[in-house]
């Protein structure tokens, strides 16, 4: 583990809690901001270059956005005081136990004892070319997907035309 | 098509700045410390007093009536009148300010206090460099910096100081014409009251100087009716 | 001669690893890499603020031309009568932004308030670190991710601006930062899709490898800059426009829309933070006209490929080029008036987008039938390809622009 794993690491899942903990919307969502540039930075760390900058792109720049009008256009960010009902330690309690359950069937699995060939030099080139060949079905109906999510938003923002209700 | 309004707009802007330094008839900035333009004779800034004599706490017209005072929309004039009386232009004898103070901060140059004044005595400066580094004190500005002379108003409202001026020789000449008529009708009266006397044999022309001075506090309610006729 | 414009040429790299082995000599191994940065750093922190200053003055004294009038042209060295043109107010409006009062409104969100400046600025530096500012000075070369590093790092500048207006609590600020975001997010596309093309044509995602795929020559003399090409062309024009909106430029001003918002998502910042949110915003447009340059224009390379053209530095013609950009930006500013928001929003939609999607669809056709049809024929058949619908959505448009009647005020 080198020190900027460690700072990165530190940085997303402090982050990650405050993003839970917090009782402002906003600053939950901008601490949820900080988790995904951590993410970011965790793929970089990887020398995965396209995926950890088109995380910062679309959570960063796009995502969260998403987010802060979401919680700007619902409801107030007025932070309130009324204690939550739930205790958190039932929440606590299943989080950590499908966490061990997980890591448990990663460490068990034969995944992990396999020697990692040396990774190839993924090129952005050869990304699209997979993309446009191999994988090209499953692009096209998460298209179509985005297309139909879409149409749907427009159709619910439309305004009702006058006198049809 | 779209577009063309932007180009010929960005060329419009573009004789303007080459314009802009070649033809500095297209520049209509001042640059004012250095360059001034003369100031327009209607122009006004802040009120001043009149004073016709050399000494200008001697000459001020300001009789402290306190019109301009009560008429003051702000209310930034502050006058304390004396106690006793001295002669004013024409010779009457009239109460002065002994305190005459007009907060620069508060004015607002309305012109209100020149037009109710009755005596010609307070006029709008086009003096407008009255900034301050002192906020309470040199804001607040005394008699002594307020009297300017008549050759000063002369200077910057001729139009205006004229007509004044008319007004005040018209007041003189009145003044002088009732003090001759009084001078006339003192004589007269000494000469009755010698023939009374003579007459009689016995009577102290005491008497005769206390009752001659009364028709003269008409002189001044005559002003008011001549200013705006003016 | 040619050897000495080429040493000039090369000057700041040389005197880099001139310094490089100078400190190899005492410094501890690991922090190399950190002091390369650094020097790498330090012209790009020195130069771009320098050139915010001087645009500063500049677009107030072009401005005032503009306008007829003369602009600032007092401030010179002071306790002298010595007045530089005006050149000495860059100088004097820091040091007053430097001792101005900070005030902080009492509702607002402390944190947020100052952390929002600080994340405003740096990834609006760290666009920077992508631009070849001339050849061999990148001071951060992706060969695989370049051009992507420049739009992630560059969209992430919309959430501090939202941070800026939210956290000032004043309706103004959030007004303000409502709109930047809204039109940051619809100009993203066009502006993404438009820089799309060069991506399409050159195959790769970096951006020294964009500026060398247009060092070829033409008819001997006339480099390849996709601006001369029929897509480049009109893709240049496309991401000005939107790179103008990214940059809050007028006529795109609508988030800082004095008139309406006074100041927009920075209002409530004094002193040293409204300071900042300037200079990140007048950095963010360089970084904005460094890509345009570097895609379309060219980047460090001269227009034509003879002798006196070839003997200038290339960073002379990277920033010479930058310059001319920020001029015409002053122009239009000084040119154009204020959008509305749902005209900004329509033309962002309803123009900018389907352009930008057949300029996509030109870029391939000219790339596939290079070898089929001969450039005479191809320029024009591109042109063309671009301009009938150019006119068919400009005359759509036009059309609600109908000269206005009055019913009263005539």
């Amino acid at each position: 583990m080198t020190l900027p794993f460690a700072i990165i690491a530190g940085l997303t899942v402090g982050s990650a809690i405050a993003a839970m903990s917090l009782r402002n919307l906003v600053h939950c969502a901008l601490s949820l901001v900080l988790t995904f540039a951590g993410l970011a930075g965790l793929y970089l760390q990887l020398n995965a270059e396209f995926v950890g900058f088109t995380q910062i792109l679309v959570y960063v720049g796009a995502v969260s956005i998403l987010i802060v009008f979401a919680i700007l256009l619902t409801r107030s960010t007025e932070p309130k005081d009324e204690p939550t009902t739930v205790t958190p330690w039932v929440g606590i309690s299943v989080a950590v136990g499908a966490f061990l359950t997980m890591a448990l069937a990663v460490l068990a699995s034969p995944v992990g004892k396999r020697i990692a060939a040396p990774a190839p030099e993924v090129s952005v080139k050869t990304l699209g070319q997979k993309l446009m060949t191999d994988y090209v079905l499953p692009l096209e109906v998460m298209a179509l997907l985005l297309t139909a999510a879409m149409l749907g938003a427009v159709i619910i923002a439309m305004k009702d035309k006058e006198g049809s209700r | 098509m779209l577009g063309t309004g932007i180009l010929k707009g960005m060329v419009e802007t573009a004789k303007n700045f080459a314009g802009s330094y070649h033809d500095p008839e297209r520049l209509t900035t001042v640059e004012y410390p250095e360059q001034r333009i003369a100031s327009k004779e209607n122009a006004r800034q802040f009120p001043f007093l009149v004073h016709d004599t050399e000494d200008p706490m001697q000459g001020l017209r300001c009789v402290a009536c306190q019109i301009c005072e009560k008429e003051c929309p702000p209310q930034c004039i502050y006058i304390v009148k004396s106690k006793d009386k001295r002669a004013d232009y024409k010779g009457q004898m009239q109460l002065y300010p002994v305190t005459f103070d007009i907060d620069l901060s508060v004015c607002m140059s309305c012109q209100i206090c020149v037009e109710v004044c009755p005596f010609e005595a307070i006029k709008m400066d086009t003096e407008f460099e009255l900034s301050n580094t002192d906020r309470f004190g040199g804001l607040l500005v005394n008699k002594h910096q307020l009297a300017k002379s008549n050759e000063h108003y002369r200077k910057i409202h001729p139009t205006e100081a004229a007509v004044s001026d008319d007004a005040l020789a018209i007041e003189v000449a009145k003044a002088k014409a009732k003090a001759k008529a009084d001078v006339e009708a003192k004589a007269k009266a000494a000469a009755d009251a010698k023939a009374k006397a003579e007459a009689a044999a016995a009577a102290a022309p005491v008497g005769v100087a206390a009752t001659a001075p009364v028709p003269k506090p008409s002189a001044p309610a005559a002003a008011p009716a001549a200013a705006p006729a003016a | 001669m040619a050897e000495l414009f080429a040493k000039l040429d090369q000057f700041p790299v040389t005197l880099k690893a001139w310094l490089m082995n100078l400190l190899q000599g005492f410094l501890p191994e690991w922090t190399l890499p950190l002091v390369s940065a650094a020097i790498s750093i330090t012209p790009i922190l020195a130069v771009f603020p320098l050139m915010f200053a001087l645009t500063t003055v500049i677009e107030r004294k072009g401005l005032g031309r503009i306008q007829n009038r003369i602009g600032p042209n007092r401030v010179g060295i002071p306790l002298t009568n010595i007045r530089l043109f005006g050149f000495g107010q860059f100088i004097a409006d820091g040091i007053k932004s430097l001792i101005k009062e900070d005030v902080v409104p009492r509702a607002a969100d402390k944190v947020v308030h100052f952390l929002a400046p600080i994340a405003l600025l740096i990834p609006v530096l760290l666009t920077y670190s992508v631009l070849p500012f001339g050849k061999n000075m990148v001071p951060l070369d992706l060969p695989q991710t370049g051009l992507l590093f420049f739009f992630a790092v560059g969209a992430s500048t919309e959430l501090s601006v939202f941070m800026a207006g939210w956290s000032s609590r004043n309706k103004y600020s959030l007004l303000g930062a409502m709109r930047a975001v809204a039109q940051m997010v619809s100009y993203e596309i066009p502006l993404i899709l438009s820089s799309l093309t060069v991506v399409m044509i050159t195959g790769t995602l970096s951006l020294t490898a964009i500026v060398e795929s247009q060092a070829t020559v033409h008819f001997g003399f006339l480099h390849n800059w996709h601006l001369f090409t029929p897509w480049g062309l009109v893709g240049f024009f496309l991401f000005l426009t939107a790179a103008a909106a990214e940059a809050n430029r007028t006529p795109f001003d609508l988030p800082e829309a004095e008139s309406e918002i006074i100041a927009g998502y920075f209002t409530e910042y004094s002193g040293f933070k409204f300071a900042i949110f300037f200079l990140a915003e007048y950095l963010g447009l360089f970084a904005m006209c460094g890509l345009g340059i570097t895609l379309f224009l060219g980047g460090w390379l001269p227009p034509v490929n003879i002798a006196p053209f070839t003997w200038i530095p290339s960073w002379c013609w990277f920033l010479g080029k930058l310059s001319a950009l920020i001029v015409l930006f002053i122009w239009l500013r000084g040119t154009l008036p204020r959008l509305r928001t749902d005209q900004l929003m329509g033309f962002a939609w309803k123009f900018l987008l389907p352009m930008t999607l057949i300029n996509l669809v030109v870029a391939a056709l000219w790339h596939l039938l290079a070898n089929n049809i001969p450039l005479v024929a191809r320029w024009p058949l591109g042109f063309a390809m671009l301009a009938v619908p150019y006119w068919l959505l400009g005359r759509s448009f036009e059309a609600k622009f109908t000269k206005r009647e009055y019913r009263f005020a005539n």
